[in-house]
């Protein structure tokens, strides 16, 4: 009974109305005034730009180990943006952490265990077991997608600083010593590299010394292509870019995420300037008014370097044609997608887009962009001061060049191997990685990651480059080879791949999002209705938005091609 | 469909190996369908304002020469491409798609909706089981809202609902979280919608490909749609000025449900109330019978009937009987005391013919022109300042021409509450990248898409135009030409302004000088500007001045007559501006024409066939206060409700209560009929036919869906019925004859036929020829005043009528909330809207309720010098410290006991929205329960 009935006797009401209390704020989540002034704080002057959306979901997770719900309202409000803008956002992220009102936050560690095949292969999923019970409740153990060190399987991560060939004890130990990450000493830093000749390039070219066309022709002719996996001629791709009208960007690709791939992180390690002045020139190249870095979450210590080698780069006023601005990613392997990493710099989920229009033409914050991987930019500089006759004159089989092989595996010495363009599988094993581990027999391969498909050994001497495997199904990608021996199951290899790309999708489109997750489980289950998963694979192959889930049936669709004997057996595992 | 006009090139190739033609713009999908290929679909809607997402991958084509299939809905043809829309591959990827989908669903038998559009594609491609496992995780119901039923165990992840949640309407709150299969459609945090920022607009109801979200009325306890509706007809929504139209589906003469159609103003949309609200006229309370008053039962202010048994004070009666006793009560008044003695209030709520019959009976009948309606009471000040300045009191823009500004200023105004469906299309104006500055004492939900947001001091309103007036002046950012060829009284608006320098009015208005620069510049630089304006402009003492300072910025920049610029004031009723415009007012006959010009009278007298009274006739709140003063003695009230909508309503009330003769005319027993002595019962809106004339000057088809309830009447016959009483020899036999009749007196309707609106739903006028349509932007050339020059006016600064002290230290402010229509007779009866609003609120301040010592919700005792109301307090973070906000809907707290009667002097609009108040913490009081 309301008080205004007792007051108002006569006051009859109307349409039965009056009588239920009404809500006591405006509808929904209303803002918590000490969440805005903790979120003010942490943002302090950052622009409130929805692009820096992710950026700032990082701040939150970073400072208070996970997102609450009202720390996500007040940054909602501070950023203009709408509750579910946010929401959608850092749900698809897999280092963020949503935790609503009433749930319990996460343990203050996690530990994150990769189980990507070749770390499955090497023992993750006991790993992950072990750990879950002996680092008890304190601890989170999840399992994790590829972290890039396979060639020192199996790899966890604590927090997000990485354990090599892990196990429990080691994991034990790192998460006693609360591991923060901390800027990577790279190979040269800035004073190294300036010494040793670096950065002269780039003065020519922006003093004007050099042309771009001159440029363009080199790259072109030295046939350096797109080194993230599509194997786009990078020549071509800088005339298509700068045929756009300006303003351009720039977005470089280093969310090296195909399992199996740890190429650019060696590179980064090594000589991260050579990519920055790879960097700097292509943007010199295309007049690009910014220049995005997008890196991928699981290499903070690189990000940091980063961080400070671009700083020092910027002091010496090298890079006053085009802005650098470096985005951190937050855990989805579909943000190395092109264009699924333009959304993600964007601040929004990372969906891939529509194509037409091509990134070239319509991309980051909708201008014309260039988009180039890491290693591409790594080799810039030596191409353009050796000239296109020194890339050229490597290569094997009757291709040329020099690619980059990620290997891991059975073999005894796995490791980023730069081998002669158009190697073959076994070439690369006997010749490069000291043959197979002992008492392991060559079996299968994994020519290019997950998406590249596998194909047995007794296909092990077709030349590896572009364009050599597409008619076995197959492709060279970013080149992350992983080799699989008589110990491996291949199905069970598959159904690992597969269920990659079912944690993975985007889950924008139906072929892929439903696809995946149907192929898993019938994979899971014996025995596999063949008919139903070449159905299934055509579908996901000819109607999927993007590479992803037109090219996750590759492993399976391999095995029902090379490997019909392995479909009888049960299910193996590791 | 979409961007077919004929611009670019077309583009030729070839569709299932036949050679057609796309024009400009179009689609795959879009040529096929023209073609007579109906390509499955589910996330493509080709309804407006959806864009093609290409996610479901139904729709799928092969095209020559390419690795994979595409798209059709999002993919456009190049010249000579070569399509297959029925190739074995296209078709295997269609179904396997469905395959897939058909999984994850319920089963059919147990399907949410068995007739939705993918049971319906899925019959069409003959996918029935499909081989595939189901997902192992189920989502389950969410029932939470009053509204709609949310089953996302059918949802297919289209994402059409966040395309209209998002960019069709702009409200926001549906998003898509999570990655891969476990995506999810989600309310904001994931939050039960019930609980969510949801405004029920039901967009993603109506977009909904799968039945994952319905009308909650259509589906039974296991959320399995059981109800389907047996007809449909097209009609226009009754609430705000917008003038929404929309499709009832009716079953067994009951309305199910309602869906937006594509009318000029909303383009399919919606909001709550056009939606949801229409059960109210199946309401128990509902008037089916004519009601008497009792003998000897005497009317008292304060003496409310209750609706749901009004037998304490009336009887029933037959239609003669009461009739003859309306009828008689005004007779004798008329000849007793003279034609003036007697007064009608119309509605805005009516048709355009009833609005048009009702001033003819008062003009003629009764033979004064006291005769008003609710316009007073919203926009009178803006329409005096219009007809002032531009010659003309319509908007001289529609306002979905947001669609072609750059700059958009909207003052006083909370149209995401009050005109929802204008607020979407300002929304997505500011997302195309328009500037968007919204004036406004309290915080709104358009604030979060504004450029600017100016929360300027209640009532300062003067002092803030006035220095934006100044800078454009004094910087000299004005168009000379412009104002040289079209305006008079430049000079005079220099003068005037030049003291209300941003410095100056910086402490008055609380905005900061920079930000009065910054906002001037821009508007006076905008390539097209546009201000929209509400009652929080109007409903001043002030109001007139504050139009005219708005009138002088559009004027003086040269910011009317174009394409995405001018002047709108967002009118509050669905036919608010028709009324006014069929001289629903004192001062004007139909089409504004003065009652005080006899060569106009002259014509209207031929016209009629009558002698009309010279004079011009009282105001709303004047005619309140000639009943005091024995002046006016009885009233015919029709389907107005000044017992709750007058400002100081306990004086009022008091008129009414000493009327010696009421009659009242309405659906509902309204606490105005409690001081009825006669109560006729009247049709609702879906049970009429009738045009209406929204805020954009479209006049637009009402028809009468649903039969009558009970013994009442429709209006038009008992209009004519009580004018033939009073001796006019009326003789309308349907209602398109009153219209011809009207808009022969009407220039404005030139080329708008009946027959002509019958047959195109709509007529914007002005109509320069029968088959033209009619003009969205007017005075491109110069204005209906003498030589086409409008005509600034200065405003000095003036205070409001009563500003707080000591005893009354706050500022209370008055208005609408999105759930309720007016004083809430249809919108409280409406069972949806009623549980989403179901009582009083009073909206403050997080620091008013520490400072008082209160909790959100607890309830609070608010005095003015009028009258004081308890109700609950609302906890509202747009409302600034030392504000109350009380909405005007509920009789158990009514807000306008508070309100000031003060009028503004040329619009004779009361001031509610700034008053003093005392705001206290209400106690229990236990000797009242007593």
């Amino acid at each position: 009974m309301s008080i205004t009935e007792q007051l108002s006797p006569k006051t009859p009401t109307t349409g039965g109305a009056g009588r239920r209390r009404p809500p006591r704020t405006p509808k929904g989540r209303q803002v918590d005034p000490q969440a805005l002034i903790e979120i003010r704080a942490l943002l302090t002057d950052r622009s409130r730009r929805r692009d820096l959306l992710i950026e700032h979901l990082h701040l939150i997770q970073d400072q208070y180990g996970y997102l609450s719900a009202p720390h996500l309202a007040a940054l909602a409000a501070e950023m203009k943006m709408a509750l579910a803008e946010v929401y959608e956002v850092a749900t698809f992220y897999a280092h963020f952490d949503v935790v609503k009102e009433g749930e319990l936050p996460p343990p203050p560690v996690t530990v994150r265990v990769c189980d990507s095949l070749s770390c499955a292969m090497a023992g993750a999923e006991k790993l992950m077991k072990e750990l879950s019970s002996k680092l008890g409740r304190e601890v989170r153990v999840v399992h994790a997608p590829c972290m890039g060190a396979c060639d020192r399987a199996p790899v966890c991560a604590v927090g997000h600083v990485q354990t090599f060939k892990a196990t429990p004890d080691t994991v034990a130990m790192a998460v006693k010593a609360k591991p923060h990450a901390h800027a990577w000493t790279p190979g040269a830093d800035f004073a190294a590299y300036q010494k040793a000749g670096g950065y002269a390039l780039l003065r020519a070219c922006i003093t004007d010394k050099r042309t771009r066309d001159e440029l363009i022709k080199i790259v072109s002719d030295s046939g350096l292509r797109g080194l993230g996996g599509a194997g786009f001629p990078t020549g071509r791709k800088w005339s298509l870019v700068r045929a756009e009208p300006a303003p351009r960007m720039f977005a470089v690709n280093a969310d090296e995420g195909e399992p199996g791939t740890f190429k650019d992180r060696y590179y980064l390690e090594r000589d991260p300037h050579r990519f920055i002045e790879g960097v700097l020139i292509s943007a010199w190249v295309v007049e690009a008014k910014d220049t995005y870095i997008y890196i991928r979450d699981e290499y903070p210590e690189l990000r940091l370097m980063l961080l400070d080698e671009i700083e020092k780069v910027e002091e010496a006023g090298l890079s006053q044609h085009t802005k650098l601005h470096l985005r951190r990613g937050a855990g989805a392997y579909i943000c190395g997608e092109e264009s699924a990493m333009i959304e993600s710099i964007e601040g929004k989920r990372g969906l891939p887009r529509h194509r037409p229009p091509y990134v070239a033409q319509v991309g980051l914050f909708g201008r014309p962009t260039l988009e180039q991987n890491v290693e591409t930019m790594f080799w810039i500089r030596d191409i353009i001061e050796k000239g296109a006759e020194w890339a050229t004159s490597q290569g094997r089989h009757e291709r040329k060049g020099f690619r980059s092989f990620s290997v891991s595996g059975r073999v005894k010495n796995p490791g980023v191997k730069l081998a002669p363009a158009g190697i073959t599988m076994r070439e690369l094993i006997d010749e490069f990685c000291g043959g197979m581990q002992d008492g392991h027999v060559f079996k299968a391969y994994l020519p290019g990651g997950p998406s590249g498909g596998i194909l047995p050994a007794s296909m092990a001497d077709i030349p590896l480059d572009f364009g050599t495997l597409e008619k076995y199904g197959c492709f060279v990608g970013s080149h992350a080879v992983v080799i699989l021996s008589d110990k491996d199951d291949i199905k069970a290899a598959a159904l690992n791949l597969m269920k990659f790309f079912e944690d993975e999708s985007c889950g924008q489109c139906t072929p892929c999002r439903v696809g995946t997750e149907k192929a898993a489980r019938l994979m899971a289950k014996g025995p596999w209705d063949v008919k139903l998963l070449e159905e299934l694979s055509t579908a996901m192959r000819d109607a999927s938005i993007c590479g992803l889930g037109q090219a996750a049936p590759n492993p399976l669709l391999c095995v029902l091609k090379y490997f019909p004997d392995e479909l009888s057996k049960p299910l193996g595992t590791w | 469909m979409a961007d077919t006009n004929g611009k670019g090139t077309s583009v030729k190739f070839m569709l299932d190996g036949k050679e057609v033609e796309a024009l400009d713009g179009e689609t795959i999908w879009q040529v096929a369908r023209r073609q007579g290929i109906d390509i499955p679909h589910l996330c493509y809607s080709p309804e407006p304002g959806y864009r093609a997402d290409g996610n479901c991958r139904a729709c799928m084509v092969e095209i020559e020469g390419e690795r994979v299939l595409a798209a059709s809905c999002i993919r456009k043809p190049s010249e000579g491409m070569k399509v297959r829309a029925t190739s074995d591959r296209a078709k295997t990827a269609q179904q396997m798609v469905f395959e897939l989908l058909v999984a994850d669903q319920p089963e059919r038998t147990t399907s949410h909706d068995p007739q939705s559009k993918f049971w319906s594609w899925a019959d069409r491609m003959g996918i029935g089981v499909g081989r595939f496992p189901e997902r192992e995780k189920m989502p389950a119901p969410d029932r939470s809202h009053v509204a709609m039923a949310v089953n996302l165990d059918a949802c297919i992840q289209c994402n059409l609902c966040v395309r209209a949640c998002r960019e069709v309407q702009v409200n926001d709150v549906i998003g898509m979280a999570g990655r891969g299969h476990n995506e999810k459609i989600v309310f904001d945090f994931d939050d039960p919608m019930g609980q969510s920022t949801c405004v029920a607009c039901g967009e993603c109801v109506q977009a909904c490909p799968t039945g994952a979200l319905m009308p909650a009325t259509l589906v039974d306890a296991k959320n399995v749609r059981t109800e389907f509706p047996d007809r449909e007809v097209n009609s226009v929504c009754p609430y705000c000025g917008v003038g929404c139209q929309l499709t009832y589906h009716i079953k067994n003469d009951k309305l199910l449900y309602v869906t937006g159609r594509n009318g000029p103003a909303n383009e399919n949309r919606l909001c709550v109330k056009g939606r949801f609200g229409f059960d109210y006229i199946s309401n128990p309370q509902r008037l089916t019978k004519p009601l008497v008053r009792k003998d000897g039962v005497a009317k008292a202010a304060d003496d409310l009937v209750d609706p749901s048994n009004p037998f304490t004070h009336f009887r029933e009666a037959t239609w003669e009987e009461a009739m003859e006793r309306a009828a008689s009560g005004l007779k004798k008044i008329r000849d007793r005391d003279g034609p003036r003695a007697l007064a009608g209030f119309g509605s805005a709520k009516g048709s355009n013919e009833e609005a048009y019959l009702f001033q003819k009976l008062v003009r003629t009948g009764f033979g004064s022109n006291n005769v008003d309606h609710c316009t007073r009471l919203c926009h009178a000040s803006s329409v005096a300042a219009l007809l002032e300045g531009v010659g003309s009191a319509a908007v001289t823009a529609t306002f979905n021409e947001c669609k072609n500004s750059d700059f958009i200023i909207v003052i006083g105004a909370n149209p995401t509450e009050n005109h929802p469906v204008a607020a979407t299309f300002f929304k997505q104006a500011a997302k195309r990248g328009a500037k968007l500055v919204v004036m406004d004492p309290r915080g709104q939900a358009l604030k979060r898409h504004a450029w600017k947001m100016m929360q300027f001091k209640n009532g300062a309103d003067v002092a803030m135009l006035n220095a934006m007036l100044n800078v454009i002046i004094g910087e000299k950012l004005y168009d000379q030409q412009y104002v040289q060829t079209y305006v008079e009284g430049f000079d005079q608006i220099a003068e005037n302004v030049k003291d209300f320098t941003p410095e100056e009015m910086e402490p008055i208005c609380g905005i900061p000088a920079d930000t009065l620069r910054e906002v001037a510049r821009g508007f006076a630089r905008a390539e097209s500007a546009i201000i929209f304006w509400g009652m929080g402009v109007s409903q001043h003492t002030h109001g007139t001045d504050n139009a005219r300072c708005l009138i002088a910025l559009s004027l003086i920049c040269g910011q009317v007559g174009r394409p995405g610029t001018g002047l709108h004031p967002l009118r509050g009723q669905n036919n608010v501006q028709g009324a006014s415009d069929a001289g629903l007012i004192p001062m004007f006959f139909p089409d504004y024409k003065s009652v005080e010009n006899p060569e106009i009278r002259a014509k209207y007298e031929k016209a009629w066939g009558k002698k009309l009274d010279p004079k011009r006739g009282k105001t709303v709140v004047e005619i309140m206060d000639a009943v005091h003063a024995d002046e006016i003695k009885g009233m015919y009230i029709m389907g107005e409700n000044p017992a709750m909508s007058d400002p100081d309503l306990n004086h009022a009330r008091g008129a009414l209560a000493h009327l010696e003769h009421l009659v009242v005319q309405d659906i509902f027993v309204t606490e105005t009929c409690s001081y009825a002595d006669v109560i006729l019962p009247a049709s609702a809106w879906p049970e009429k036919d009738g045009t209406v004339t929204n805020t954009n000057r479209q006049v637009q088809m009402g028809r009468k869906a649903l039969p009558l309830p009970g013994d009442s009447r429709q209006d038009l016959w008992i209009i004519q019925d009580l004018a033939q009483r009073l001796g006019e020899k009326w003789n309308y036999k349907h209602v398109s004859e009153v219209y011809t009749e009207m808009a022969n007196l009407m220039p404005a309707l030139d080329n708008i036929s009946w027959e002509r609106v019958e047959r195109e739903d709509h007529v914007t006028y002005p109509s320069d020829a029968p088959d033209k349509p009619g003009r969205d932007v007017v005075f491109d050339k110069g204005f209906p005043r003498p030589n086409g020059m409008a005509k600034l006016v200065a405003a000095k600064l003036l205070p409001p009528n009563e500003t707080p002290d000591h005893e009354y230290p706050f500022i209370l402010t008055t208005g609408r909330q999105l759930e309720h229509w007016h004083t809430g007779s249809m919108t409280r009866r409406a069972t949806v809207l009623d549980a989403l609003e179901p009582s009083a609120i009073a909206a403050v301040s997080r620091g008013t309720l520490v400072k008082l010592g209160l909790k959100p919700g607890d309830m609070l005792r608010v005095t003015t010098r009028r009258g004081e109301v308890e109700l609950a307090s609302r906890q509202d973070d747009g409302i600034p410290d030392g504000v109350i906000f009380i909405p005007f809907a509920y009789v158990e707290a009514a807000a306008n006991i508070l309100t000031n009667p003060a009028l503004d002097p040329f619009g004779k609009i009361p001031e509610f929205k700034f008053c003093a108040a005392k705001v206290e913490a209400a106690k229990p009081r236990m000797e009242a329960a007593e």
